[in-house]
């Protein structure tokens, strides 16, 4: 059966909204404080659609080198690769090429489990009304927030600099919880982030660089280690 | 930020972004069988976001024990599987606290 209703997908990118709206309220706070205008910082969101990518990219805009700034979301965005082509999968015929380019855009973590939850195929319009909402709140968010971080208390601004950091411990913790290996790999991950940061010799490297390092090195190692089963290949696509 | 450099730089991170969802999407329509490739990329979200947030969480706030709370509360509602909102406004409010108490010590 296919999913097509545009209505539908509204509905389905309500939650999605909200829970965009106030991460990215303090994205668009850590952004002005690292020196962009509070439309650089919407734009930022607007075109970019990724939590992760965008608070790596701030600080390299600030002080990095194009090379860094390409590498650093290459890595840090190649899960949506994966995404991307198993999405692609879940779409009815009607899906064409033109079609593809738009979806492909908003394709974030959130979207796609939402999509790839469904039973049986999905269509453009249902894409197109899934996407929307978490658009607009995505991108409202760093705005009020870019603008809300000079008026609100210091205190609060402080809280509210762990927002993003506890979305991506909402992310990792319940999959660590249920995979030995997942979760070793995330000890060995941050293990070396911290030995970046704290040892001398090699808190030298930039910070774009280190993450990149770091999660590499380890998925590599545990790809090597401790590949994943063929039926927690199907997991993956959910993650 | 000076703005033209600022264009440039987006130009680049949003191209680069784009292409990344775009191309696979379009190009590819058998499923990936390489067991080396999937399991590299099951593990980078994880590996990718928990050495962005460890040791950089602790500096995220006005201070690295309110930091700390937070990010223990964070790791406790996640286990507990709330909701990312929710685990996004406990940290929060774990932090607030926090400062709050040590505004009266």
């Amino acid at each position: 059966m296919e999913i097509n209703s545009f209505k539908k997908g509204l509905k389905d990118g309500i939650p999605i909204c909200i829970g965009y709206f106030s991460v990215s309220f303090a994205f668009g706070i850590f952004a002005v404080e690292s020196g962009l205008t509070v439309l650089q910082a919407t734009l930022i969101s607007l075109l970019n659609m990724t939590s992760a990518g965008q608070l790596a990219g701030v600080p390299i805009m600030a002080n990095g080198t194009i090379m860094e700034l390409v590498l650093s979301q290459l890595v840090i965005n190649s899960r949506y690769s994966l995404m991307s082509v198993s999405i692609s999968q879940k779409f009815s015929n009607k899906v064409k090429f033109f079609d593809k380019l738009v979806i492909s855009f908003a394709n974030t973590d959130e979207i796609f489990a939402v999509a790839h939850s469904n039973s049986g195929s999905v269509g453009k319009k249902y894409m197109y009304g899934l996407m929307l909402l978490p658009i607009i709140g995505w991108t409202s968010g760093t705005f009020v927030g870019g603008i809300a971080g000079n008026i609100l208390p210091t205190i609060v601004v402080s809280a509210l600099g762990l927002a993003i950091y506890g979305m991506f411990t909402a992310i990792v913790v319940p999959v660590a919880k249920k995979e030995k290996t997942t979760a070793l790999c995330v000890v060995w991950a941050i293990f070396l982030s911290c030995c970046f940061r704290y040892i001398p010799a090699l808190s030298i490297v930039p910070s774009g660089f280190t993450v990149i390092i770091c999660a590499v090195v380890s998925s590599i190692l545990f790809a090597i280690l401790a590949p994943i089963k063929e039926e927690k290949s199907e997991e993956t696509e959910n993650g | 930020m000076d703005n033209q450099k600022f264009l440039v730089y987006l130009a680049v991170m949003a191209g680069v972004t784009y292409l990344i969802r775009m191309i696979p999407m379009v190009l590819i329509k058998e499923k990936i069988k390489n067991k080396f490739v999937l399991s590299f990329l099951h593990y980078i979200p994880y590996t990718v976001l928990s050495a962005m947030t460890v040791p950089a969480c602790f500096y995220a706030t006005g201070n690295t024990i309110s930091a700390a709370v937070g990010f223990v509360v964070a790791i406790i509602a996640a286990f507990f599987e709330r909701s990312l909102l929710q685990v996004a406004i406990l940290s929060c409010a774990g932090v607030l606290v926090t400062e709050l108490v040590m505004n009266f010590i």
